[in-house]
């Protein structure tokens, strides 16, 4: 078992990894994820693995297995959901703002370069945000 | 028990949901709410602060679960300190919002007071996963910030921030994981009794896990080489926002300091005072990378960014000799380049909203309204962030090159820091002429200086130097209150007995 879970965290951590550092944000969130699920696990057992062992008080107990970590991957879980669902979010609202979905900022290069990007955009780099924007949510 | 403790924590989290619910479409009513909020943080943060200033510390078992089983707030003198700072800031840069900025997109002002509670909770915890929760907190409110008013290049840059700290956070969770699996406590307290007695065997991982966590902080704190989301993020964010983020990265200071003198301390055994190789050449390397980038923006934004690297450089460096009296030359430091990097956030964007498509950037423009008023502002704020006399940024820098003297590496701090403040004080100068000085050479005087201008924000950067000005007259008294401080973080039994002798008491 200890390998069976060893070998879980160890392959979703580098694939994990490896997605973030791709270029456009739909691999990158689902690396992120693969890093929370990884991280989950690894929190999990921190606690030690054990089998058949109940976390709470109980009559028939022999043993117990530690409770807490648990605890803490149910906080890491919502917390991970939560930030999951922001930077989808993120991710669509960028990828509508600027036509795509490059995790780089256009042209960073040099300002120049930048100066293009927005041209080919057809769009001015703005300070607010745009009408038809503000006008869908309100 | 003292209820004082729960309120700065209380109180925005109430406050945010209030404005939610109740003043979403009334911006009077939430921007009379919202400032109230940051006077009472205040008030709060100055009752606290008296309090802790008579040495004792003061403990918070939260809902009454005696520690290390329940979590404990912890009111010593450098968390009080760290309250009151925030609530300065916070109420210097909603003064600047509540000029009519704050309107540019929704739910300003909940984000707004979600982050100070997230920040006056990282401040106060005494259990680090409870501190990861604060940090959680204090990061959704940012990216909300962050991302205020909108626009692609924002937005994008804000996808940068958020991916960056999502990882940050595993991080932390796998070092909160591996430092719980050896020690059986998250309590900081517990944490200082337990890792002297962790077994040789165990020791790989536990100082892996206190390395993974400085990386944490190190990140949050813009440390080299993990400082590269900052310039994007701050050039990128909106001035006010990056002014409170001044903030966002002592909160990774703090927790350095925090943590890797109680628990990987003089007391630690083997893992005793892990932290200092591994900050002190990259303190100084990113003092240097900071300044550097100062000198080498294209605008005014980027300047302010690469400042408050250099800054933190400065800071972490300082903090990595780990004496009573270098340590209170950083807390020093932290208070003055904290004001002056919101000063001069809040100044560059005043700048920006004057120049038009220019923004901020570093090119020959017009002469824009208020234009001489503004000039001296970024006069006095650049000065401040440089360390020039007379504003208290020299003061601070004053007292690190006395305090790391007898250290073995006092040839590199002074070689460095005088160096580069000659590059930063160089690459101010320059931004400051180009958009300021050579601007008068161009005939076109900008038609818009007739614009009436908003007051509030000329009163929250004026406020914010202030600030900086009382540092500077107030320095002896500060100074004197700061070693205090500094001693109580290096007598950690004194913390230890605050946290855990409750429990004794409790039962």
């Amino acid at each position: 078992m200890e390998f069976l879970i060893a070998t879980a965290i160890g392959a979703m951590t580098a694939a994990g990894i490896y997605l973030v550092l791709r270029a456009r944000t739909f691999p990158v969130i689902i690396g992120l994820s693969l890093l929370t699920y990884a991280t989950n696990l690894f929190l999990f057992a921190t606690g030690r693995l054990a089998v058949n062992l109940p976390p709470v008080i109980s009559g028939e107990a022999v043993a117990y297995t530690d409770p807490l970590p648990q605890a803490l991957v149910l906080t890491a879980i919502v917390i991970s959901f939560g930030m999951t669902a922001v930077i989808v979010v993120m991710a669509l609202r960028a990828y509508f703002e600027t036509g795509n979905d490059h995790v780089d900022l256009p042209g960073e290069a040099s300002p120049e370069a930048r100066e293009d990007d927005w041209k080919l955009l057809g769009r001015k780099q703005g300070d607010g945000p745009r009408q038809s924007v503000v006008e869908e949510r309100a | 028990m003292n209820h004082w403790l729960i309120l700065p924590i209380l109180l925005p989290a109430v406050l945010g949901a209030l404005l939610v619910v109740a003043a979403r479409h009334d911006a009077l009513l939430s921007r009379v709410f919202s400032v109230a909020s940051c006077v009472l943080l205040l008030i709060v943060g100055l009752v606290l602060l008296g309090m802790a200033s008579d040495g004792s510390i003061r403990v918070y078992a939260l809902g009454d679960w005696v520690a290390p089983f329940g979590i404990v707030l912890v009111l010593d003198r450098l968390s009080a300190l760290m309250l009151v700072l925030t609530a300065l800031l916070g109420l210097g840069v909603l003064l600047y919002a509540v000029g009519g900025w704050d309107e540019r997109g929704k739910h300003f002002h909940p984000l707004f007071q979600f982050q100070l509670m997230g920040l006056n909770g990282a401040f106060l915890t005494g259990d680090f996963f409870n501190l990861f929760v604060f940090f959680e907190i204090l990061l959704i409110a940012s990216y909300g910030l962050m991302v205020h008013g909108g626009g692609g290049l924002r937005v994008k840059a804000g996808v940068q921030y958020v991916v960056t700290n999502l990882v940050g956070s595993s991080l932390f969770l796998i070092a909160v994981g591996l430092i719980y699996s050896v020690t059986g406590t998250l309590n900081m307290a517990d944490l200082a009794l337990k890792v002297p007695q962790v077994p040789p065997a165990d020791q790989a991982l536990l100082q892996t896990g206190a390395v993974l966590l400085l990386l944490v902080f190190g990140v949050k704190a813009a440390l080299v080489p993990l400082h590269f989301w900052l310039p994007g993020t701050y050039a990128n964010a909106p001035g006010p926002v990056a002014a409170l983020f001044a903030i966002m990265t002592k909160v990774g200071a703090y927790s350095i300091i925090r943590l890797y003198v109680l628990a990987f301390g003089e007391q630690a055994g083997e893992a005793a005072w892990l932290a200092a190789p591994w900050l002190l050449p990259a303190g100084l390397l990113t003092l240097v990378m900071g300044m550097t980038g100062v000198y080498a923006a294209r605008s005014l934004g980027q300047m302010a960014s690469f400042a408050v690297i250099g800054s933190m450089g400065m800071l972490l460096a300082t903090v990595s000799v780990f004496t009573p009296q270098s340590l209170s030359a950083a807390l020093y430091y932290l208070l003055h380049s904290t004001l002056a990097a919101a000063a001069l956030f809040l100044v560059v964007d005043l700048v920006a909203e004057r120049r038009g498509m220019l923004r901020d950037r570093l090119a020959l423009a017009p002469r824009f309204a208020q234009g001489t008023l503004i000039a001296g502002l970024f006069f006095a704020a650049a000065i401040a962030m440089a360390g020039m006399p007379p504003l208290s940024g020299f003061l601070g820098k004053l007292l690190v090159l006395d305090a790391v003297r007898s250290h073995s590496q006092a040839v590199w701090f002074w070689a460095l820091i005088l160096s580069t403040s000659l590059i930063a004080i160089v690459g101010f100068a320059r931004g400051g002429s180009l958009v300021f000085w050579k601007s008068h050479a161009l005939e076109t005087s900008a038609a818009a200086s007739r614009r009436p201008a908003a007051v509030l924000p000329f009163v929250a950067v004026g406020g914010l130097l202030a600030a900086l000005v009382v540092l500077t007259v107030a320095a002896g008294p500060v100074h004197a209150w700061l070693e205090l401080a500094a001693a109580q973080i290096f007598a950690p039994s004194g913390y230890i007995e605050a946290v855990l002798g409750t429990a004794k008491g409790g039962q």
